[in-house]
């Protein structure tokens, strides 16, 4: 209909004036998408908002009593949590930033022909699903086996100790089998925004920066680094959000010493059934890290790329 | 010694690679193994019994189907409602653009478990029953905002131009549409619904929180490490390791192929 009436609009000459009809398209288009995000994604924080000031019982219903020392509550008696969770997400995207960088380098520089099948075999852990390949770390990390075992010879598992990241020779059940998985777990996100950025960096600005007699080192410093810095912020954010959110790292591998904020907003949800405190803890989550991602991004100085 | 200098990022590399494989590797070869007991986390013996009875397990092939039904279901309705929003958000100039760009942007940018607990509060307020379509639902949002990227990443990159080529040749707005901007923008939108397709067929967090009883694979994955590790699991991981390596290598023979071909013309 519409096709063809500016179709003969067109054939009689006239020329394309945008009409109402025309201006109310993207509005169209945006409709049921925005609604459905709206109806789902907004409209639950909204009732989550409620749930957390309300009180009662599951047998006698919950009201809305602006109750707020339930935040008040949740947080003094999980703050452990919340400092657990900050410590292992961010300490697993120290270590995803460290382990990944020189592979998305490696990726980006020095792969020539291999860099196509190196690529899938960054993304190709993901086919398997995760849960799965989270339980095959039982199987590494199983104590006296080769790696524990390995890491015990060469004296790892005693720096480990001393920074209180497990007890004895032991790994899983230890914050850093929990660590450990999160790192895993959360890898690939850290690598594919990296090598996006590195891949776009003018590869003769390497060599400008040698024939102004840079050291390859300090050419990584003045030149690639900061120049993959979208590219570390992005990966940082989609390693460290996501983490610190994380339940299942803590559950498969951890013990009751490691559980992270997510494990308690899942058994408060879905095992005590107190949901006023689950969602207090679920809103507390969500502003620690707003908070910690602000500062962050404040200080990595790009704020534009969010 | 300088050698080891000079290939450090090689190798820096290349372990953290084997990091990232070794799971998948230890998936594979205890799908060959025989357990004494009812976990499968310890090497006893080579059999390959599970392979030759994988759906052998009560109810795991049932959870498999229920996933796939739903990753389908929820690829098609976040693929077309976020091809839509991609389209709108790079085509027109309109004022709430930015608060539009904005709320596709925050639901990847929440931890999940918040986004699964206040979808619960949501349905457990309006007495909804629990189950497929509250999984379905969940999946269908948060796969959009990912649908919505990797569109508009694609239709960015388009030149105008020949939309308007296309319009100067007397084509109508529905077949400039068809024969023009949709061909271009398939890439863009194919790869949102692997995506979307990938995300929902492995959520957990999201589903854990809104299936009540319903089991997808995820939750069997979930409730088995609780009661025991059957090997059927790992064969159904090796399997859609292998499948879906062979796809990306598939995928990449033909574009590289018709890359060439397009050279030698």
């Amino acid at each position: 209909m519409t096709a063809t009436a500016t179709a003969a609009a067109a054939e009689a000459g006239v020329v394309h004036k945008p009409s109402l009809r025309r201006k109310l398209v993207p509005y169209w288009l945006l409709l049921p998408g925005i609604l459905w995000l709206l109806v789902f994604f907004a409209l639950p924080l909204v009732y989550q908002a409620s749930t957390s000031v309300q009180t009662g019982s599951l047998e006698e219903g919950f009201k809305v009593t602006w109750h707020f020392p339930t935040y008040w509550d949740a947080l003094t008696e999980y703050w452990p949590h919340f400092v657990r969770s900050v410590l292992y997400a961010g300490t697993a995207t120290i270590l995803c930033l460290l382990l990944g960088y020189p592979l998305a380098y490696l990726i980006a520089f020095k792969a020539g022909r291999w860099r196509n099948l190196l690529l899938v075999l960054v993304i190709a852990p993901f086919f398997t699903s995760f849960l799965i390949r989270t339980l095959a770390w039982k199987t590494i990390l199983a104590d006296s086996g080769p790696v524990v075992e390995t890491l015990n010879t060469i004296g790892f598992l005693d720096v480990t100790n001393w920074l209180g990241m497990t007890d004895g020779s032991r790994v899983l059940a230890t914050p850093l089998a929990v660590v450990t998985g999160l790192t895993y777990n959360f890898l690939p996100f850290m690598i594919l925004p990296l090598y996006t950025s590195l891949e776009r960096i003018d590869t003769r600005l390497h060599e400008a920066a040698g024939d102004l007699y840079a050291k390859p080192s300090t050419a990584f410093r003045k030149v690639t680094f900061p120049l993959s810095m979208p590219g570390v912020v992005s990966g940082t954010m989609l390693t460290f959000i996501p983490a610190s959110g994380d339940y299942i790292n803590a559950e498969l591998l951890g013990s009751t010493d490691t559980k992270m904020v997510g494990n308690v907003i899942q058994s408060q949800f879905l095992r005590v059934l107190d949901y006023p405190t689950a969602a207090a803890l679920s809103f507390i989550l969500m502003a620690v890290v707003l908070i910690v991602v602000t500062i962050y991004i404040r200080r990595a100085g790009t704020e534009d790329l969010v | 010694m300088r050698w080891l200098r000079r290939n450090i990022i090689v190798i820096a590399g290349l372990l953290t690679l084997a990091y990232l494989i070794l799971p998948n590797i230890v998936v594979m070869v205890f799908s060959f193994n025989n357990p004494a007991g009812k976990f499968n986390y310890s090497w006893r013996e080579f059999s390959t019994e599970a392979w030759q009875d994988p759906c052998g397990v009560a109810d795991m092939c049932g959870s498999l189907v229920l996933s796939l039904q739903i990753a389908f279901f929820a690829t098609i309705g976040a693929t077309v409602l976020g091809a839509m929003i991609a389209f709108a958000l790079v085509r027109y100039r309109f004022k709430a653009r930015g608060t539009i760009n904005s709320l596709i942007f925050l639901p990847m940018a929440m931890p999940e478990v918040v986004m699964a607990a206040s979808l619960l509060t949501l349905f457990l307020n309006l007495g909804a029953q629990l189950g497929f379509w509250t999984i379905l639902i969940a999946h269908t949002m948060f796969c959009l905002s990912f649908v919505v990227v990797a569109v508009k990443a694609r239709v960015l990159s388009m030149d105008p131009r020949l939309e308007e080529a296309a319009r100067d040749l007397y084509a109508g707005p529905v077949q400039t549409f068809l024969r023009v901007t949709l061909p271009i923008a398939a890439p863009g939108i194919a790869a949102g619904a692997m995506l979307a397709f990938a995300l929902s067929f492995d959520d957990f967090i999201i589903t854990n929180f809104n299936s009540g009883s319903t089991v997808t694979f995820p939750m069997f994955v979930w409730g088995s490490a609780q009661r025991g590790t059957p090997v059927q699991i790992n064969v159904i991981g090796t399997a859609m390791f292998v499948i879906a390596v062979l796809i990306v290598v598939a995928a990449q023979l033909i574009s590289s192929r018709r890359k060439h071909s397009a050279r030698s013309k």
